[in-house]
């Protein structure tokens, strides 16, 4: 342990990996037609024990134990059969190494030896890769029924042949009804949020309506919507409106009181108007909560809509071709649509989360000072 | 001529959960135009509360106010006064320069009035060059100065501070003290002035008024002597002294010794 330079959870990994990666070379070597690229990465990986009883090695080494591995372990794969024993010595072995290199990568980026902004990103690109690549050797290797579960590669060339159907499903759900429908439901909460805040009346009887409405099922009206709108992307639009609507009402009704009674008191001392107050004070300081709805409706608005097309659809969208490819044991294709729908859902929630970064850039939160 | 400010049996009773508390009670003052008047007194004997019933910020429960002969309402919306918070509040979304904007954009200043406006209250508090930063880059003396630069900013008559310098060093205050003397001198402005030192008020001001606490009131109305013109160290003449030891019998006498700050 001393001279490998390692801490105990690294030590372990280490260990872990070298001896993993030792009984996958035995393994292939008492076995008959044993495939040449693996047997190599193995004995690296097999290699790498030196560390113990000779000198450090560079973390980067255990990282290309981890990819050499792995990809060979991949191409390795027999088709339509399970795999040899030994080759989930090799799946380990990677595994352990993808850890090590890691947490030896998190170290250093600490210590400030590597730089953060890029290799920061390598973290749960490491991460995201290893979880693939572990589900590919699960599914093939233990040869997983592909209704069960299919194997990212198949999901992958799905992507590839369907890309016309996927590209129209994407359209009819994310272009036509998602996003009209975040829009006009997020405008309509903060409207008459504002509204709800300037009337007590308002405040007395819709907020406690609100809160109410919140906690129901709204994708239970997806059918209701279905007879009021018809088939087609209204009224997926329409439930999305109902979903997004009181998120966004509840948080920007708290948020307008977020401001501090001295700035309050500050603006009265100007004789500012009801619209100047709301405008250069309560509305900027709302901002973090408005943007907390915006994320939180981002991921509810896709949710609603791909739902929604359970109940009636025509004969395109993302809610529909999944359960249709259910039914018809498409499942290939249920997977590349989730695929897509993660995709989506991420890369919406990711524009949100930048740009509330550039509009609250003044908030504790985000300049990560004090308050 | 018309008192900047005229109180009458002046009370002010805050209801709480916990009972009453009384935070003035039968305060009759008048300050003329172009005083300088200090509040001075114990922690919690109604001084910010006397500022904020003439700012119309709280509603007296008693007595009659008038500020230039009108309600502390009409005044407000006639925006007769500026006024200095104990804490800065600037808005952390707007940049120094924005800040002080804020009263002037309100007001609808033309933008040209504005720019010229925030340079000369700006180089007034010394603050020139931090123009495009943002509250929580700066320290807290100097957003101290930012939002005393707000207040001048639209050039209101009266002045009302509720210990502006109380965070800032002995240094800068003295600096800023004299500075605010020159304005004072130069704008003929009206101003009221929260501070817990017996020194900057007598240093200050032209009337001293000794509050004591439960129930606030006003003990000692003391007038001061002193030329207009005051170098720093008029702080060494004997009539200094004899004021500063005025305040600091009335202080005494409106309450016991120990509590006296
Ligand atoms: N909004 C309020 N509600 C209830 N009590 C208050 C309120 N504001 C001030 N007080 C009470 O009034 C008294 C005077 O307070 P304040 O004017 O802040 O004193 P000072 O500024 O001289 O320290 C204190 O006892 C304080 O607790
Ligand atoms: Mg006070």
């Amino acid at each position: 342990m001393m001279k490998s330079g390692l801490s105990l959870l690294q030590s372990v990994l280490a260990l872990l990996g070298g001896l993993t990666a030792l009984c996958g070379l035995v393994g292939a070597a008492i076995s008959a037609d044993a495939d040449i690229l693996l047997t190599v990465a193995v004995g690296l990986g097999a290699l790498t024990l030196v560390r113990f009883v000779f000198r450090p090695i560079s973390f980067w080494l255990d990282g290309l134990a981890a990819v050499l591995i792995a990809v060979a372990l991949v191409l390795a794969l027999p088709r339509g059969s399970a795999m040899p024993g030994h080759y989930w010595f090799a799946m380990v072995s990677a595994w352990a190494f993808a850890w090590l290199f890691v947490d030896q990568l998190s170290g250093e980026i600490r210590k400030g030896t590597v730089p953060r902004k890029t290799m920061g990103l390598l973290i749960p690109a490491v991460f995201g890769i290893s979880l693939l690549v572990m589900w590919e050797i699960v599914t093939r290797g233990a040869n997983v029924p592909p209704v069960l579960l299919p194997a990212p590669s198949a999901i992958g060339a799905q992507l590839e042949n369907s890309r016309g159907i996927l590209w129209a499903d994407f359209v009819q759900t994310f272009v036509k009804s998602v996003i009209p429908g975040y829009i006009i439901g997020c405008l309509a909460g903060l409207i008459v949020a504002i509204a709800v805040d300037r009337s007590p009346f308002l405040k007395a009887g819709l907020l406690p309506i609100g809160n109410f409405m919140s906690a129901l099922p709204i994708i239970g009206i997806a059918p209701i919507m279905v007879m009021w709108f018809g088939f087609d992307w209204q009224s997926k639009a329409a439930v999305v409106v109902a979903m997004t609507f009181f998120p966004m009402l509840v948080n920007t009704v708290a948020g307008l009181n977020a401001a501090s009674t001295i700035e309050r008191d500050l603006m009265r001392t100007y004789a500012a108007n009801y619209w100047q107050t709301l405008v250069k004070l309560r509305l900027p300081a709302a901002g973090p909560f408005i943007f907390n709805a915006l994320k939180i409706n981002s991921t509810l608005a896709l949710i609603g809509a791909i739902v929604a097309e359970f109940f009636g659809t025509p004969v395109v969208g993302m809610g529909f071709r999944i359960s249709t490819g259910v039914g018809r044991l498409a499942i290939d294709l249920v997977w590349a649509e989730i695929a897509v729908a993660a995709v989506a859902g991420s890369a919406f929630y990711g524009v949100i989360a930048l740009i509330e970064r550039g509009v609250t850039f003044w908030h504790p939160s985000v300049r990560g000072g004090r308050a | 001529m018309i008192p900047v400010v005229s109180a009458q049996n002046l009370g002010l009773t805050f209801s709480t959960n916990d009972g009453d508390v009384v935070a003035l009670s039968d305060v009759n003052l008048t300050i003329e135009k172009g005083d300088f008047v200090s509040f001075i007194g114990p922690s919690g004997c109604g001084k910010t509360t006397f500022l904020r019933t003439i700012a119309d910020l709280e509603q007296p429960t008693s007595g009659t106010l008038r500020i230039n002969g009108q309600t502390p309402e009409d005044a407000r919306k006639n925006r007769a006064y500026g006024y200095v918070f104990q804490a800065p509040a600037l808005y952390p979304w707007r940049t120094i320069e924005k800040n002080i904007a804020l009263p002037l954009e309100i007001m609808g200043h033309s933008p040209q009035q504005q720019a010229e406006r925030i340079k000369r209250t700006m180089d007034l508090v010394n603050l020139s060059g931090f123009e495009k930063k943002y509250p929580w880059q700066l320290s807290g003396g100097m957003q101290q100065r930012a939002s005393i630069a707000r207040a001048l900013a639209f050039d209101a008559d009266l002045l009302l501070m509720d210990e502006p310098f109380g965070a800032l060093d002995e240094i800068v205050r003295d600096h800023l003290n004299s500075e605010l003397l020159k304005l004072w001198d130069r704008t003929q402005k009206t101003i009221c002035f929260v501070t817990h030192s017996i020194p900057e008020a007598v240093y200050l001001s032209t009337k001293i008024v000794v509050m004591s606490p439960r129930p606030g009131r006003v003990t000692d109305i003391i007038e001061s002597n002193l030329p207009k013109e005051r170098p720093l160290d008029i702080r060494e003449t004997p009539e200094f002294l004899a004021i500063a030891a005025r305040v600091r019998d009335g202080l005494r006498a409106g309450h016991s010794y120990e509590e006296v700050v």
